[in-house]
């Protein structure tokens, strides 16, 4: 497959072009900070949404368990479930990714007549994003999740005192 | 009439060029999740608050009094000839952005007002408009602005989006505060009747019942009997707390948290466990039965109103001095501003260990004492028999609570006991920029860890949660110790959506995990009924398979 080792030769390219869309999608001052800092601590949101894109593109060059393709997923997406964005633009840089590649190999696209090809990755990528409307609900359940554990915390001392344990109904 | 949107004009960043608009026109987005409900004008009225009333924050109007714009510009007035450092603060600043990503808030949501130096500017721009020449002649263009009730709304957004915890300042050349710009900020907000439903439902409980969960004395009473008898369950040894003795010598003040919410109910025990080891003569106050101090995220005023029962029942119970539990705020409150409340404290003694003869120096002025320091005390002087392998299911790492920390100096204390209470090798650090002075906060502090606010503090404590990822990953570590009971409170709820597999501890529970009293029981459990490592049946049945 053609296509596959086209993605494997540009991927420092096409990866750097996809991080840019996505840091782009935050306030410009804000984009320069996520290109530049590079100490994973001090930029935190850099450093996992890289990662997390690198993981993704790997995806996409190997076979993985649907388990990892989720995790991957969910490095990036379980930051932008919690920041102002509706769920549409919290996930549109998943399709994305399709722009970039279309930009980065147009020219061997049309050299080498990959269009088929071309057509089966984005179909992957669809399915990405797919996968990523799974990761994003369960992120939003999560946050639901957390606030009824924590208000159980403020009791579950009194609870205790009563005898009730954290498994009664 | 439009065509259906492609993922890239979706994201308005991508789709187009932004339009040239400067911070002063981009108004704040009120999105459910990222914002404190206001006061309930119930809590209001319990505390004689100034301009009770039912509002929402997406509400068009926001029920200001009438001349709410003169309140606020008086107040102002006032608190720029009270506070010579709020001048200096909004003076000295020359936006060198030093400050800009160090701000947890900015690096979790990467929203640009979050930056310090911009959100700075929120107040600052007022002053220059109303309060400098250059500003009343030349306005915008010297970054001054009228005030309007979007600035206000957009203050009452951002200001409770700092948690007043000073990492920026440590990196401020000048070291601008924005801690007391926030907290002076929020004092104005105050003037027109604009505060947070949980600080101020807080508040009101703590003001009128004696805690900030509103428990009346009797139900304090009944926790800390509990907890006692808990104690005497797991290890077989009798604690006994008492209430309002008078002529104890030492008053023990704690937050609230911890003889109600879990996990401080273990850090609770700890402190039982440990004043009973090294029998110390002490008592507890059911009147001064909360050290938090949520006034204090409101106003100075509050605060001070709050904290007068610890010096009003230290000084009835005739004690000499005063012990301070784990907890942040409280020690930032009690070590920085009581004194200067109060003093002079003549009716207490400078604070003297009774089983170490030590001086603590350092708390000359307000005769209090962090239950830290006076633990490392007592394990420098070899009086606390130990066996750290009753921590061994704990592989630790420590977070420095920022008011403890970063605004007291206590770093190697908690440390030191750590060490002394875990194995070897048990206790692991984050990496150095995210702990000691330039730790990470939790992201709910300063009153704002309510539950309508959920998306914005998991998003401030984003960069701790990630240094705790790192360490988790990489060495194991399963448990955050911590100093402070807001972070007992609010980081189990952080790094269950981050790092779920990382628990929260206090470290006077670890001590209690690993005191050994000579007529305990045979132990087998921590103080939360979790096995020991190589005790109990665990252990018989190791020591079978090798015979």
């Amino acid at each position: 497959m053609q296509i596959a080792t086209l993605l494997s030769q540009k991927k420092s390219a096409i990866l750097g072009r996809w991080l840019t869309t996505i840091y782009e999608s935050y306030p410009p001052e804000t984009a320069i900070f996520l290109r530049k800092e590079k100490n994973r601590f001090d930029n935190p949101m850099g450093y996992r949404i890289s990662e997390g894109m690198e993981g993704l593109y790997g995806t996409l060059l190997q076979e993985l368990e649907r388990d990892q393709i989720l995790t991957c997923l969910d490095e990036i997406i379980r930051i932008r479930a919690l920041q102002d964005f509706a769920p549409s633009q919290a996930l549109a840089f998943i399709f994305l990714l399709k722009n970039v590649i279309r930009q980065e190999l147009a020219e061997e696209i049309r050299q080498e007549n990959l269009a088929a090809e071309v057509l089966e990755l984005e179909s992957r990528i669809d399915g990405l994003a797919l996968l990523g409307f799974d990761v994003y609900t369960k992120r939003r359940e999560k946050i639901c999740e957390i606030k009824a554990d924590e208000a159980k915390r403020r009791i579950s001392g009194l609870m205790r005192k009563a005898g009730i344990g954290d498994d009664s109904p | 009439m439009a065509k259906v949107p492609t993922p890239a004009e979706l994201l308005p960043g991508l789709s187009y060029e932004p339009p040239e608009k400067g911070w002063m026109d981009v108004k704040p987005d009120f999105r459910p999740g990222t914002y404190c409900n206001p006061a309930s004008p119930k809590w209001m009225e319990w505390i004689n608050y100034p301009y009770p009333a039912a509002r929402s924050v997406p509400d068009d109007e926001w029920a200001l009094p009438q001349d709410w714009k003169e309140i606020v510009l008086q107040g102002m007035d006032d608190r720029l000839k009270r506070f010579r450092s709020l001048k200096l603060f909004f003076d000295i600043c020359v936006r060198c952005g030093a400050c800009a990503d160090k701000c947890h808030f900015f690096l979790g949501t990467g929203d640009p007002k979050n930056m310090p130096v911009l959100r700075a500017e929120l107040l600052r721009s007022v002053y220059r408009r109303y309060f400098k020449t250059i500003g009343r002649v030349l306005s915008e263009i010297a970054g001054a602005r009228d005030l309007t009730e979007d600035v206000i709304k957009e203050w009452f957004f951002y200001l409770y989006q700092c948690t007043i915890c000073r990492r920026c300042s440590l990196f401020c050349p000048y070291g601008i505060d924005m801690a007391e710009m926030t907290l002076l900020g929020r004092e104005l907000l105050a003037s027109v009747g604009l505060n947070i439903d949980w600080a101020m439902a807080s508040v009101a409980q703590c003001y009128d019942k004696g805690s900030h969960i509103g428990a009346p004395p009797q139900a304090f009473k009944d926790m800390v009997d509990f907890l006692a008898e808990e104690n005497e369950r797991v290890t077989g040894i009798t604690t006994t707390p008492s209430y309002n003795r008078k002529g104890a010598e030492v008053l023990f003040v704690m937050p609230s948290g911890d003889y109600f919410a879990d996990p401080g109910t273990f850090t609770m025990m700890g402190y039982l466990l440990l004043f009973e080891h090294i029998g110390l003569d002490y008592t507890l106050s059911t009147y001064a039965a909360e050290g938090g101090n949520f006034g204090w995220f409101i106003s100075h005023e509050m605060g001070k109103r709050l904290n007068a029962k610890i010096y009003a029942e230290a000084k009835r119970l005739g004690v000499k001095w005063i012990l301070g539990g784990e907890c942040g705020h409280m020690w930032r409150v009690c070590n920085q501003y009581m004194s200067t409340w109060w003093g002079p404290v003549d009716f207490l003694e400078k604070p003297v260990s009774p089983i170490t003869g030590t001086r603590f120096e350092n708390a000359t002025v307000h005769k209090m004492v962090h239950i830290s320091e006076f633990t490392a005390d007592l394990i420098h002087h070899g009086k606390l028999n130990l066996d750290p392998q009753r921590n061994a299911h704990i592989k630790l790492t420590f977070h420095d609570s920022c008011n403890t920390a970063r605004g007291m100096g206590i770093l190697e204390e908690p440390r030191y006991i750590i060490n002394n209470v875990l194995p070897e090798g048990n206790f692991v650090e984050m990496p150095p920029n995210t702990i000691r002075e330039k730790a990470f906060c939790c992201g709910s502090s300063s009153g704002i860890n309510a539950n309508e606010n959920m998306e914005l503090r998991m998003q401030g404590g984003f960069p701790r949660a990630n240094a705790v990822r790192f360490v988790h990953e990489k060495y194991g570590v399963n448990h955050l110790g911590c100093i402070c009971a807001l972070d007992r409170a609010t980081l189990p709820t952080l790094l269950e959506y981050w790092v779920p597999e990382v628990g929260i501890t206090g470290i006077s529970e670890l001590v209690g995990n690993a005191l050994i009293f000579p007529d305990e029981i045979e132990r087998t459990t921590d103080l939360r009924d979790r096995d020991l490592v190589g005790f109990g049946e665990l252990a018989e049945e190791a020591g079978e398979e090798e015979e």
